[in-house]
């Protein structure tokens, strides 16, 4: 049996051999695994360590650190999710669905340090590599459950409203759980809401997606901002939305805090916008009808 | 003719699994969520569902076979699909409250929900195999015959259900037009074998 055991390690070896991740050379990958729900890579090019999912190239990453300066968010959309405390630059407590490498709670809990943030990951794995890799470290008041983000909600209604931020960050480059993206999810999140509460979400910016989830959070929210760049992030209120205005003036409160992350001052009030830019005919999604992943494959950049 | 309907009924009743399989995972999502605990709970109770149906519809097969009762069972099948279309939100509000582990909620819900439908489309594949079969020497072209194309038919059902149905319709609908048709087929199957044993007859 013993010999048995290494010929098969030998003729994996081997195989893998025959399969180097040869789509950068100089790119390393530090850890792969299978998880439950999909294949981790940790790979890391001179300073930038990212975490990938499916393959290890560059088109699925999912969080990136420079490692020589951890706290600069290396995505735009990162920044772009950041920025939502220009709603509320105050939370006392946080939601954040999905956690990635885990670079949101990080900033969040430097940024907003008496801030209580739980964070929602259904993959353990990705919460071992995410401490294990990127730093993550939860403590007093930073707790991760391992578990489906609408049960989180779900469970949590039962206690009334509680946040003043959710961050929804658990779609992938080319999955999204579309029980995550409907009105009825909208719904039980605005109900976990407190008064005034800011709602930030990481999703795409050109797929055939776009109508539908545009006319989803207007049916749940009403009026929201809409930033676009590579990616698409949605901030959003339980209430009347805040002002251009007051947003400018929380931008410059925080633009010193933001600057040292690489968000650049007045570059993010320079791409927002409120404007409806989708027909009215665009279907909402419910949970009767959610083809999130089939709408989003559709006329995608 | 009679043959036509036997098999027909075998399409559509694999057709019909298989789809409902699908939007399942779709009616667990919202309370249960998607992790895979939630698709192994459902896997597992269609699993054990059909391997009872096979067991009761070899069983029933025994005595006095006749098409009219594989077309009972698939209407059965089918008019099963009717208490997920009532009940569906009570049921899994009330196991929510109940549990909220997905793991042992979503295997209630699946149990309550799906079992029963499910067995029922495992009835058919044994009983419609025995009405195939006339002589002993072509059992195993005939049981092959039936597996094909109920097997054949549920890959469409997945196919079809997830590629397309969802895009266009709402899951409440896609269970109305399973139900709608497989009532429809084992009505038409009923008069078919109907007709023919009268031309035999006559």
């Amino acid at each position: 049996m013993r010999t048995l055991g290494k010929y098969l390690t030998l003729g994996v070896i081997g195989l893998a051999s025959l399969f180097p991740h040869s789509a950068a050379a100089e790119l390393k990958t530090i850890h792969s695994e299978k998880s439950l729900y999909r294949n981790i890579f940790v790979t890391q090019d001179g300073n930038l360590r990212c975490l990938t999912f499916r393959r290890a190239t560059e088109g699925t990453r999912q969080t990136c650190i420079t490692l020589n300066d951890p706290q600069y968010l290396y995505f735009p959309y990162a920044r772009m999710m950041m920025g939502s405390l220009y709603l509320n630059p105050n939370p006392k407590h946080i939601l954040i669905i999905g956690l990635g490498g885990g670079t949101l709670p990080m900033a969040m809990r430097s940024l907003v340090p008496d801030a209580t943030i739980d964070v929602v990951e259904i993959d353990p794995a990705v919460v071992k590599a995410a401490r294990d890799y990127f730093s993550f470290k939860t403590d007093d008041k930073l707790k991760v459950h391992e578990e489906d983000g609408r049960v989180f909600v779900k469970k949590t209604m039962k206690g009334g409203p509680q946040f003043d931020l959710v961050m929804l960050d658990a779609f992938e480059d080319d999955y999204i759980p579309e029980h995550l993206l409907t009105q009825e999810f909208l719904t039980e999140v605005k109900s976990i809401l407190l008064p005034g509460a800011v709602v930030a979400a990481n999703t795409f910016s050109s797929s055939g997606l776009y109508p539908s989830e545009s006319a989803t959070y207007a049916a749940v929210f009403g009026k929201f901002y809409n930033l676009k760049a590579a990616n698409r992030v949605i901030w959003a209120q339980n209430g009347a939305l805040a002002s251009a205005e007051t947003l400018a003036v929380n931008a410059k409160v925080l633009a010193p805090a933001l600057e040292k992350r690489g968000v650049e001052p007045g570059h993010l009030m320079s791409i927002m916008q409120d404007r409806q830019d989708w027909p009215d005919s665009a279907r909402i999604l419910t949970d009767q009808y959610s083809p999130s992943n089939l709408l989003n494959g559709r006329g995608k950049r | 003719m009679r043959t036509f309907a036997i098999l027909g009924i075998s399409c559509w009743s694999g057709f019909m699994l298989m789809a409902l399989e699908l939007l399942s995972g779709r009616i667990l999502a919202p309370t249960f969520g998607s992790s895979i605990y939630v698709w192994g709970a459902i896997i597992t109770v269609f699993m054990l569902a059909l391997s009872f149906g096979y067991l009761i519809g070899g069983r029933l097969s025994m005595t006095s076979p006749h098409i009219r009762i594989l077309c009972g069972l698939h209407f059965l099948s089918g008019l099963l699909l009717l208490p997920i279309l009532a009940f569906e939100t009570p049921v899994l509000d009330s196991i929510f409250d109940y549990t909220q582990d997905p793991r042992l909620g979503s295997l209630m819900a699946s149990v309550i929900l799906f079992f029963l439908p499910a067995m029922a489309c495992g009835t058919v594949a044994p009983y419609a195999v025995r009405l195939l079969v006339e002589d002993h020497k072509a059992a195993g072209f005939y049981a092959g015959l039936q597996f094909f194309f109920s097997t054949a038919f549920s890959a469409a059902g997945t196919l079809l259900t997830s590629f397309y149905f969802v895009l266009i319709f709402e899951v409440n609908q896609i269970l109305l037009l399973l139900m709608g048709m497989t009532l429809t087929m084992a009505t038409a199957a009923f008069l078919i074998s109907r007709q023919s044993s009268r031309g035999r007859t006559l």
